[in-house]
């Protein structure tokens, strides 16, 4: 059953249009990703599915509702965690939890005895009192997601959940997201750690220049990122300039250069080592490392998007 | 189906417990009409008339508390994302507004009985319309925390609420007959002290302490209702338009 359903969903702004008619749908149980590089309009389509932004054309069916004309009914069944923790910071952790609450209409016993479950849960319980603006980023964190699940919504949107926190509580964060799933909340994700979406996701769904370009079961993902081969040299010297030469001794082989010092090389065969080797040898180039490659999935991302993920990576953590 | 009382009780206790009831509110509840009264006393020559002056200090502590209040705060909120929150909870946007503002009009009100309580050591209080001046005070704080709250919705940041406010603020306290009857005024402004609300209030002010009025006390209400629907219609349009885009 699907229960978020997208169709030609489109958002201007004036002559811009962010979202340029978008079709998916995310199955009822599933961890669904949702990745892009920065700019590709996965915010204005979160912020279109929770109701914080109207779209200019097209549907959204949430759990069977009209995910626009009924948003507030939509609101009650749905979770929404944003990538910045935005509780009060001088309320306490638990009067956070309480407040939050109360937003859905929790009687005091209900939202009192869920608020001491989710601090327990999150191993904030001790600090249940100390006002949220000495909480650390990861404590943040981790109770904004329990804030996001107080009211036990159907439906969860987690935007960056372990962006700029700690390994540690990164881990924990995982962990509570696979239980959350696990005991039934269907679960929207968006994340530029790709190892968290292969790990946590069902399916993934990408979106580049306001356009979805691809969505599939992450196994497909990586089947298919997997018929590829590559590998990969660290030169002692420069190795840009023997593009033409490798490509006329190699012609199965393409090649990207991602340094001055490193190359891939990609076939859809398998390739032997050795071959290559000798090429440099020939050459008076010093090879000092050299593997097989396995794609991962970063590989698909970095294949769909164009979008190099260090990059990515290090833009989003300069924001937080 | 939710129960938008529980909501509507959580967020006014939430602003009353993070903004109106902090020690720095309190004191400037005090220490505002204690200002204006001194700021009377040193322009007057002779002794002052607390009677005279009571109704301007009134509505000045009103005005000047609801709109400080409530633009800053939902200023601050829009900027820490925690506003957001309160946008994609399942209550209605009208619920929450008046949720919002709430906290404010009751902060309103306090403001403006303390220059009473004040006067009440030092004046014989006896001969006020109280229920007048009641009504009176309700309104107006209605219309001054609607005016926040226009305001608040109207800029992105703090500071921009602060010049904003005393955009509408220093107007009306020249313009509105409060320290000069409008009868006095240059026959050409005259008209702009009709289109501010705080003109109606401190006239029904004015006739519930000293007796005094020039528009009959219904007008004065239904001019304050009008200009409360006004502006929480336009404010709750701009949220619409601008934060829910």
């Amino acid at each position: 059953m699907h229960i978020i359903e997208a169709r030609n969903l489109v958002k201007n702004f004036g002559d811009f249009q962010a979202v340029k008619g978008i079709d998916f749908f995310v199955e009822q149980g599933e961890i669904f990703g949702f990745l892009g590089p920065n700019g590709a309009g996965k915010t204005t389509t979160i912020n279109m599915l929770t109701g914080l932004a109207r779209p200019s054309e097209g549907t959204i069916t949430i759990a069977g509702l009209d995910g626009v004309r009924n948003i507030k009914k939509v609101q009650g069944i749905i979770g929404i965690v944003p990538d910045e923790s935005n509780l009060y910071d001088d309320m306490g952790g638990f009067e956070n939890l309480v407040f939050c609450a109360s937003l859905y209409g929790m009687k005091k016993r209900k939202r009192e005895q869920r608020a001491h479950e989710l601090l327990a849960q999150f191993s904030l319980d001790d600090t249940g009192n100390r006002p949220f603006k000495a909480y650390s980023k990861g404590m943040k964190r981790k109770l904004t997601i329990a804030a996001g699940i107080i009211h036990e919504p159907r439906i969860l949107f987690l935007d960056e959940p372990t962006t700029g926190i700690d390994v540690e509580s990164a881990r924990q964060i995982r962990q509570l997201i696979a239980t959350l799933n696990e005991q039934g909340t269907t679960i929207f994700l968006t994340t530029h750690y790709i190892e968290d979406a292969e790990r946590l996701c069902d399916r993934i769904g990408f979106i580049v220049g306001g356009s979805v370009v691809k969505v599939s079961t992450v196994q497909a993902l990586l089947t298919e990122a997997q018929q590829e081969h590559v590998l990969q040299f660290w030169l002692e010297a420069s190795g840009t300039h023997l593009q033409s030469e490798l490509l006329d001794a190699f012609p199965m082989v393409s090649m990207s250069p991602e340094s001055d010092h490193t190359i891939s090389l990609r076939s859809k065969v398998p390739m032997d080592l050795m071959p290559f080797m000798h090429f440099f040898d020939a050459r008076n180039i010093k090879v000092r490392e050299a593997r097989l490659v396995r794609p991962s999935l970063e590989e698909v991302f970095v294949k769909i998007t164009g979008i190099e993920l260090a990059r990515l990576k290090k833009e989003k953590e300069g924001r937080k | 189906m939710i129960d938008n009382t529980l909501a509507y009780w959580g967020i006014l206790k939430k602003d009353m417990r993070n903004y109106y009831l902090k020690p720095p509110n309190i004191s400037w509840g005090i220490i505002f009409p204690v200002s204006w009264t001194l700021m009377f006393y040193l322009r007057s020559e002779q002794a002052v008339d607390i009677r005279a002056i009571l109704p301007g200090v009134m509505a000045l502590s009103i005005l000047f508390g609801t709109t400080s209040m409530l633009s800053v705060t939902i200023t601050f909120e829009r900027k820490s994302r925690s506003f957001e929150r309160l946008l994609l909870s399942p209550i209605s946007l009208n619920l929450l507004m008046l949720a919002k503002t709430t906290g404010a009009i009751v902060f309103g009100i306090i403001n403006a009985f303390i220059p009473v309580l004040f006067a009440s050591f030092m004046i014989d209080l006896s001969g006020i319309h109280w229920g007048i001046l009641s009504l009176a005070v309700l309104f107006i704080a209605i219309t001054s925390t609607f005016l926040g709250l226009f305001i608040a919705v109207s800029v992105n940041e703090v500071f921009e609420a602060q010049t904003f406010s005393n955009f509408f603020r220093f107007p009306m306290m020249f313009l509105c007959g409060l320290f000069i009857p409008i009868g006095n005024l240059p026959a050409i402004i005259r008209p702009l002290s009709y289109i501010l609300p705080l003109t109606y209030g401190s006239d029904l002010l004015r006739f519930s302490v000293n007796s005094e009025a020039s528009i009959p006390v219904a007008a004065n209400l239904l001019v304050l209702v009008l200009f409360s629907g006004l502006l929480f219609f336009l404010s709750t349009h701009n949220i619409k338009k601008r934060w829910i885009y």
